[in-house]
């Protein structure tokens, strides 16, 4: 409102030295009033054209600034690639490990099977008193040599059983890593909600800066992402602990 | 060791519960109970009879650390053995854990042999300053 005033007593003061050169034929000065006028006009352009640049240049920074999205794009989203691996790899090992187990238990229980059911035969015979005393002494050797094998077949079970039972970790493991995940994709639509809300305002108002260092809990350590304090094994562990008189 | 002894273990992953309590029944401790955060453990342990506390760290509601914190500063739980499993293995969360006076921590992943061996050592120590 008040620069158009200005402006207006400029044109109309301008516009008077115009017609007095003009009238006075003084072509010269009139051409330069001429020039006059219309300066002021291309002002105004360039003001108005860089209010515009400024709001572009704003709401492009505002974009690059929110560092949330940025620290999204450039860790976030690698990061949980990474984790997402782990938890392949970490359930591949245990279904591996669990199979291995099963491979290793299920020809140890055929033997059993077997023995159990030649002896039983025997053992039938030897009940129904139908058996010669070569016959039974060949039955006691195989029942001996089954009791001494049976030990040794029953501890191979139940190691398998117990590598079948430590192969679950996986579960915890995987689902301590997957809940971060989630954690990040909710934190992403945050920031694309975000997005949106800037670019339908046109505005460049707040932009949050949110890149905080994680702190706190790290849940499992990634390999190939571990943190540099974070301890690599038991041992580190304990080695921590006794240095602190543990 | 009495194997008698009353143990609580504590862990949001129910599956973690049961292979714990599986591997200390394997070391022949079957008088366990469990509970799925510190919100939960805590008025167990309050209600008495505990004698060990097997505990994870990073858990919703109530975390280890402060279940840790919490039995610490409690005159009638203080002395209560308590063993961290936990995945994190960050030296300041160490550090932080044994300030807090844990008598034992183990990272995950970890094995029956590891439990075994940190079980024996944190009761031989309080058999130690007992006798």
């Amino acid at each position: 409102m008040n620069n158009e005033m200005i402006n207006g007593e400029q044109y109309l003061q301008n516009a008077r030295i115009l017609v007095q050169h003009l009238e006075s034929k003084n072509y010269d000065d009139a051409e330069k009033s001429l020039c006059d006028l219309t300066h002021i006009q291309e002002t105004e352009l360039y003001q108005e054209l860089g209010k515009l640049t400024r709001e572009l240049h704003n709401t492009l920074s505002g974009f690059r600034v929110d560092s949330r999205i940025e620290s999204l794009a450039e860790q976030g989203i690698p990061d949980a690639k990474e984790r997402l691996n782990f938890v392949i790899q970490m359930t591949d090992q245990a279904a591996h490990k669990t199979l291995t187990a099963v491979e290793e238990s299920i020809p140890v229980c055929d033997e059993m099977v077997k023995s159990t059911e030649d002896i039983s035969e025997k053992w039938k015979k030897f009940t129904s008193r139908d058996m010669s005393a070569d016959q039974f002494r060949e039955m006691a050797r195989e029942i001996s040599i089954y009791l001494e094998s049976s030990s040794g077949k029953t501890t191979i079970l139940r190691e398998s059983l117990s590598d079948i039972m430590m192969a679950q970790e996986f579960q915890d493991l995987s689902g301590q890593t997957i809940r971060r995940v989630i954690n990040l994709v909710q934190e992403m639509e945050e920031s694309l909600i975000g997005i949106i809300r800037i670019s339908s305002r046109h505005s460049n108002d707040e932009s949050e800066k949110t890149n905080k260092k994680e702190t706190g809990l790290q849940g499992p350590q990634i390999p190939g992402k571990e943190d540099e304090d974070a301890l690599k094994n038991q041992d580190e562990v304990d080695d921590l602990l006794s240095s602190l008189g543990f | 060791m009495n194997k008698d002894m009353k143990i609580l273990i504590v862990d949001d992953f129910s599956t973690m519960r049961r292979i714990i309590k599986n591997l200390l029944r394997d070391l022949g401790f079957s008088n366990t109970s469990e509970a799925d955060d510190g919100n939960t453990a805590l008025p167990m342990l309050k209600s008495g009879g505990f004698d060990f506390l097997v505990s994870d760290w990073n858990m919703p509601g109530m975390q280890g650390i402060d279940l840790l914190k919490a039995v610490r500063s409690d005159p009638d739980l203080s002395t209560l053995p308590v063993l961290l499993v936990t995945a994190e293995s960050k030296k300041e969360q160490i550090i932080e854990a044994a300030q807090a006076g844990v008598n034992g921590y183990i990272v995950k992943p970890f094995n029956a042999t590891t439990l075994k061996e940190k079980i024996e050592k944190i009761f031989e120590r309080i058999d130690a300053g007992n006798g």
